[in-house]
């Protein structure tokens, strides 16, 4: 502090502690109510003393919600989003800085550009290329008169179909570009003394040689701090697991919770749903928490 | 930009850059273009042939009313989710920047909102502003009726937008603290001996200094409250009560999904991308400037 100010001093510590009691709030609501019984929990003004039944509610919004596979999904789509957005991206960020080719700097737009195209603006058409993932090239192939073609000349209707609806890939592969962290692994390779690609060429290393045991091994401090935000970034997807699965055997934790919410024809069980609620939000808070450092390296780093 | 030291292969960048390109083309290009598409056709939902109709499609929903009160209801909701958003969080930033002890444990519990996906908290909130159970219930014992975000539209949208800016405070916080701390103690302490006052040191040296921050910010809000609504309304209100929170973006997928208005949703798609496009490239500009200045 610049100066001897008790009086500012003073307002700085009520105002954050009135800000930290305003962040905290919500929070603090979902856990008291989550840990009384229904009698407690509809009564109104409700009471802000936790009561002491938060592992029967837990326990209940665990079967009612069917977290178990759900749980599951998550965690498979979260660890495939991660893994495929780390892999795709620092692959493409290596070509993009160590190699000259055409098309080099058309490829590094290609992919920033896909941050103007978020998946809320671009719904309908997306859905329907997870229903066949192979239909742009399907499509492509028609145009060209491609298909007629091979029908003529082998007798062969061709019908190229991958469908990604319910399914693991169609979860996570389409999350897997990621223009932040092409951009991020971009920066930091830029950064990387070019004395290190130099002597391993010398020493008659190969690029993919180079890239696991010198350049990977170097991104260690960026791969993490990309992982938590990917990790909260992985798990909180809502609106594209909630598009492409119907059966409720894939479904995530983030859409089950919504199961959770009474409806207006059945008990209120507000203190079920909370419980639950609190389950599905801790992992990532747990992740952002304990590797707070990485967390805001991260963020500041990618700027989005 | 590329290294000075480079290697040497015909095919290998190909095929480094390939599962990239390849999910970028199938899964952003392929659907935005398909969107540009049948915006300009009439798509039967169930299959059948398309047919061109030219701007038809933008001039139905330039002429429809629906279409303008959602586009007033975004404006309010980004609005005003923005400006709580950024006002606290830049308040709080400049408060902990001043504080040296009990920094760690501000910053850590300002920290985890951004960690809580939009649908939980979203539920959370949903409790909370419940007009029989919950916290806000008894505002309803004491005056019966006066909060019902279940039937009034303005209750429902103050809700969605306090739930919306709670979620986003987190991420403007950790932008502006990290701005301040990289404005140099000297400048205000320099400020500081000519006799100006706090208040003074903020307005005609922190502010200013801090103005890259802010206008990134601000973009990135306002972009993210067209797309990252979704969420939190789907959850709390579905667009309702009687429309009062259909924005942009839940009209889109309510149209296109539920109602299956192909080529309606489409054109949908089409402008808000265009808006989209608009502010990002804003955003590239302040980018710039934010990386200039910082070094």
């Amino acid at each position: 502090m610049i100066e001897r100010t008790p009086i500012l001093n003073a307002v700085t510590h009520t105002i954050l502690a009135v800000g930290l009691v305003v962040m905290c709030f919500p929070l603090v609501i979902a856990f008291v109510a989550a840990t009384l019984p229904y009698e407690a929990v509809i009564d109104v003004p409700m009471t802000l003393i936790p009561g002491g039944e938060l592992l029967e509610n837990a326990v209940k919004a665990w079967e009612r919600g069917e977290f178990a596979t759900q749980g599951v999904n998550s965690v498979v789509m979260t660890l495939g989003i991660l893994f495929g957005k780390i892999a795709c991206a620092s692959l493409t960020a290596f070509a993009i800085c160590y190699f000259n080719f055409r098309f080099r700097m058309l490829a590094f737009w290609l992919i920033f550009i896909t941050l103007m195209l978020p998946l809320e603006v671009r719904i309908v058409p997306t859905y329907e290329v997870a229903g066949n993932a192979l239909l742009p090239v399907q499509q492509l192939l028609e145009v060209l008169w491609l298909t007629d073609l091979v029908a003529w000349l082998s007798g062969v209707e061709v019908a190229l179909e991958w469908n990604l609806l319910d399914t693991y890939w169609g979860l996570t592969l389409p999350l897997f570009a990621s223009a932040t962290a092409t951009f991020l692994f971009r920066q930091f390779f830029l950064t990387i003394p070019e004395e290190l690609a130099e002597a391993a060429k010398m020493d008659g290393a190969g690029p993919i040689r180079f890239f696991f045991q010198i350049l990977l091994p170097l991104s260690k401090t960026n791969i993490a701090a990309l992982s938590v935000i990917m990790f909260v970034f992985g798990w909180n997807q809502y609106l594209w697991p909630l598009l492409i699965t119907t059966d409720p055997d894939m479904r995530t934790l983030v859409m089950g919770l919504e199961n959770l919410i009474p409806s207006e024809d059945e008990l209120p069980e507000w203190n079920v749903a909370m419980a639950g609620t609190l389950m599905v939000m801790l992992p990532p808070i747990v992740v952002v928490l304990v590797l707070q450092r990485w967390f805001v390296k991260g963020l500041l780093g990618g700027e989005k | 930009m590329i290294k000075r030291v480079l290697f040497r292969n015909r095919l290998l960048p190909y095929l480094l850059i390939l599962p990239e390109v390849l999910i970028v083309f199938v899964f952003f290009y392929w659907p935005s273009a398909k969107a540009l598409f049948w915006s300009f056709t009439l798509e039967p939902p169930f299959g059948g042939v398309a047919r061109w109709v030219g701007l038809d499609n933008f001039r139905e929903l330039f002429s429809s009313p629906e279409y303008y009160e959602s586009a007033g209801i975004t404006l309010i909701f980004a609005f005003w989710t923005t400006a709580i958003s950024m006002g606290l969080a830049l308040l709080l930033a400049i408060f902990v920047d001043r504080v040296i002890r009990g920094l760690v444990v501000y910053r850590t519990v300002l920290m985890w909102p951004y960690a809580v996906a939009a649908p939980a908290a979203a539920v959370a909130f949903q409790f909370i502003f419940q007009p029989g159970v919950g916290f806000f219930a008894f505002l309803n014992d004491i005056w019966p009726g006066i909060w019902d975000p279940n039937i009034v539209g303005a209750d429902a949208m103050l809700m969605v937008i306090i739930a919306a800016s709670w979620k986003s405070i987190t991420y403007n916080f950790i932008f502006f603290l990290a701005g301040l701390q990289t404005i140099p103690r000297t400048f205000v302490e320099a400020a500081a001996l000519d006799g100006a006052g706090p208040i003074r040191r903020f307005i005609t040296i922190v502010f200013p200094l801090l103005s890259p921050t802010f206008f990134f910010l601000l973009v990135i809000n306002v972009t993210d409250s067209f797309t990252e609504g979704f969420g939190i309304i789907n959850v709390m209100t579905q667009g309702g009560p009687g429309g009062a929170t259909n924005i942009l973006v839940y009209k889109i997928y309510q149209d296109g999904f539920i109602g299956l208005d192909l080529s309606g949703s489409s054109a949908q798609s089409v402008v808000l991308m265009g808006l989209v496009i608009v502010l990002t490239f804003i955003q590239f500009k302040w980018i710039e400037r934010r990386i200039h200045y910082a070094e």
